[in-house]
């Protein structure tokens, strides 16, 4: 009996040593040589593995960092220009600061504004609406509020207003990783600058048709009438194809063109309220 | 006679074919038409009118740019009211040439009297060259334009000419009517085309729930090089992969076109427009439309302009019921709902279905119980449910080795799926999303 325990015990023990010396030459015959600087890089970026950098996850983005020359277009969003320099200290590299971005919904048509001319009940997506038709609204480049941005957000950081179905951006908590500008078939949603106290003024209309028509189908709509492009003073304000943008970086959040607009499409928000009428305001600021 | 059919998948709609038997109603045009420069699958033609200008009835007003487009010519006289973007069936705005009527004055070349003319004076060539410059596209709904498949590639040789006389699609009564109405100049229709194709042989297949057409075309092509078939009733017989399987027993390979096992596949609606054009000089610019829904007052058979509203036929077959929840677009298996009713009869509209409340309800979509049911009634053979779960986790390279680019987008699985998935909306949507990775691959 004890000398079945005996045998067995040595045995294995004479197995497992054996095995044991012939991996730790394999392992060392075959080693792979990685940097340790990359996991030490991966350890210090934000781990939400979102894909915002452009890269697979985190531990792509990390190797890229270790391995590039040029960090010009290695930029993290999430961490933002902190975690950015983290790292560049670790690395003994510099980083290349960005301003910080948050996204934001270029859509008003809640269906107080933008009618809603027939019901839409195939499968909730927007890609799949987007493919079939123009939407509920009849605008073609509208939102069409089944929430594709919601489902890519892996932040929490946008959410459906039931009272208007329109997605909205939580600042505080928006990383700008792109995911919801992806998701959205009509590219409504744009990076823009992020501004002191969450400031902001945009168009926020995308729709490229001639103004008749496109007040048609939304009160709110863009009309491409040029009135923001003239009182302007940074010249922060293109028209293209019927339709106003406001370069983010150029403007200086004046607040001009929000006056001028005669459909209320473009939007400032998070401003102390105007102390004069809207038409006053004007007056004075021409003078 | 022995019935054949196609062997894989395929489903039994209940048909309802309400306006089956009813004459073709000529419809007088509307006050104002609305026609598309894009009413084909290929590149959009270019406008050639002004705002303006005076028209009559089969003036050119878009020409074709390229090999696959088509011209498209004016189908009421009147004068141009604008050149300009209009709603089409999707509600997304195409560029559109709108005329006010005024009269019916039609181009002097073309042969309106109603006598039939039998003898085919022109050669193979001149034939295409009629159909090039009347706009002919196929008519059963898909809208490729007809010249390109007559045009035989090089190193391929049509052996068949297969007229696709089967309406699998419920509902849809127009190319029963045409067969019941226009027989003789379909069959010389028939002899056109083969000339144009320098084919010996013809089969016109037809579904066996229109014994009526079938005995009809078989005492017309009597003595004829033209043999009619008659077939078992199933959906989507009417598609051309599976109407070769149908009649000739050949299979056209993935990614194929029947063109390479031999054939070419013209609908009846398509062949009567080429009779048209060739023997009486006149472009496609009305096509036969079924207006029907269990509920209209009178369903029927229109003969309409290209360019009419939608709204303006539903008027003429009794106006819009009550019990109203959906206006498709086509048949009920692969049309779609249209978002408005002003948007104007093009080259591909071969019905009007109205679909009541009840018809139109949709059953909450649940998980799949993994039942198959799609997979065995996949007329290609695929995998509509894998294809769904690719779809939704965008695995788009995966959905191009599992063939997805060879769906018809029948619909077959969407219709039998017991808990009611969206089948083929997310097919649809891998199908767009491959189609633009194989692109994008041929641009490198």
């Amino acid at each position: 009996m004890n000398q079945i325990i005996i045998v067995t015990i040595i045995t294995l023990v004479g197995i497992g040593t054996a095995a044991a010396v012939i991996l730790y030459f394999v392992a060392q015959r075959f080693k792979v040589y990685e940097d340790p600087r990359i996991d030490e890089v991966e350890e210090a970026l934000p781990g939400a593995n979102c894909g915002g950098c452009g890269y697979a996850g985190c531990r792509a983005f990390a190797e890229a960092l270790v391995k590039n020359e040029s960090w010009d277009d290695l930029y993290c969003p999430v961490g933002g220009n902190e975690n950015m320099a983290k790292v560049a200290e670790l690395l003994g590299k510099e980083a290349v600061e960005q301003a910080p971005q948050v996204a934001v919904v270029r859509c008003y048509g809640t269906p107080e504004f933008r009618a809603r001319t027939n019901e839409y009940d195939g499968a909730p997506t927007c890609a799949i609406a987007h493919q079939l038709y123009a939407g509920e609204g009849g605008c073609p480049h509208g939102c069409l509020g089944l929430g594709d941005c919601v489902v890519a957000c892996d932040f929490d950081a946008i959410h459906m207003n039931p009272a208007t179905g329109l997605p909205e951006v939580v600042d505080d908590k928006c990383t700008a990783c792109g995911a919801c500008v992806e998701a959205c078939p009509r590219d409504i949603i744009e990076l823009r600058k992020k501004n002191k106290k969450d400031r902001k003024i945009f168009v926020c209309c995308i729709n490229e048709e001639k103004g008749a028509v496109a007040i048609k189908n939304c009160k709110v709509a863009c009309i491409g009438c040029s009135k923001c492009y003239d009182v302007c003073p940074y010249d922060a304000i293109t028209m293209n194809n019927n339709l106003a943008y406001i370069d983010p970086v150029k403007c200086k959040l004046c607040r001009k063109c929000v006056v001028v607009c005669p459909t209320n499409a473009i939007h400032e928000i998070n401003f102390p309220p105007r102390k004069t009428e809207k038409t006053e305001a004007v007056e004075e600021e021409n003078k | 006679m022995k019935l054949k059919t196609f062997s894989m998948g395929g489903v039994h709609p209940p048909e309802n074919k309400l306006s089956a038997g009813r004459e073709i109603r000529e419809l007088s045009p509307s006050d104002v038409v609305v026609i598309p420069v894009s009413q084909h699958l290929g590149t959009p033609s270019k406008v050639i009118v002004e705002r303006g200008d005076q028209v009559k009835v089969g003036q050119l007003i878009a020409r074709a740019e390229g090999f696959v487009s088509t011209n498209i010519h004016a189908s009421v006289s009147g004068k141009v009211s604008k050149v300009d973007i209009f709603p089409d069936s999707s509600g997304y705005r195409r560029l559109a040439v709108q005329i006010k009527v005024n009269g019916d004055e039609w181009v002097e070349t073309i042969d309106r009297s109603g006598t039939l003319v039998k003898e085919i004076s022109l050669d193979a060539e001149e034939i295409r060259k009629r159909i090039v410059e009347a706009g002919i596209v196929g008519l059963g709904g898909a809208t490729f334009p007809t010249h390109v498949k007559l045009t035989t590639p090089r190193g391929k040789k049509a052996e068949y000419l297969i007229v696709n006389g089967v309406e699998c699609e419920p509902y849809l009564t127009s190319d029963h009517a045409l067969m019941m109405e226009r027989s003789s100049a379909l069959l010389v229709g028939i002899q056109i085309m083969m000339k144009g194709l320098g084919v010996e042989k013809a089969i016109l297949g037809i579904e066996s729930n229109k014994p009526d057409a079938i005995s009809r075309m078989q005492e017309i092509t009597r003595g004829t090089a033209i043999s009619v078939q008659g077939l078992k009733v199933k959906y989507p017989q009417g598609g051309e992969k599976q109407l070769v399987k149908a009649l000739l027993n050949r299979e056209v390979p993935s990614g194929g076109l029947p063109i390479d096992v031999g054939v070419v596949v013209f609908n009846v609606g398509t062949v009567h427009a080429a009779y048209e054009a060739v023997q009486k000089n006149k472009p496609l610019i009305e096509r036969v439309v079924t207006v029907t829904g269990k509920y209209l007052k009178q369903p029927s058979n229109f003969r309409v302009r290209i360019g009419t509203p939608v709204s303006h036929l539903i008027e003429q077959a009794g106006g819009l019921p009550e019990d109203t929840a959906k206006v498709i677009n086509g048949g009920p298996m692969m049309g779609k709902a249209l978002a408005s009713l002003d948007v104007p009869v093009v080259k591909g509209t071969s019905g009007i279905v109205l679909i009541s409340n009840e018809e139109a309800r949709r059953k909450a979509v649940i998980q799949c119980i993994r039942c198959t049911r799609c997979v065995q009634v996949c007329p290609m053979g695929l995998e509509p449910y894998l294809m769904m779960n690719l779809a939704e986790k965008e695995m788009f390279e995966r959905m191009e080795t599992e063939r997805v680019l060879d769906c018809i987008e029948c619909g077959s699985c969407s219709y039998t799926c017991p808990s009611s998935r969206p089948l083929l909306d997310y097919i649809r949507l891998g199908k767009a999303e491959v189609a633009k990775l194989v692109r994008s691959r041929k641009a490198v």
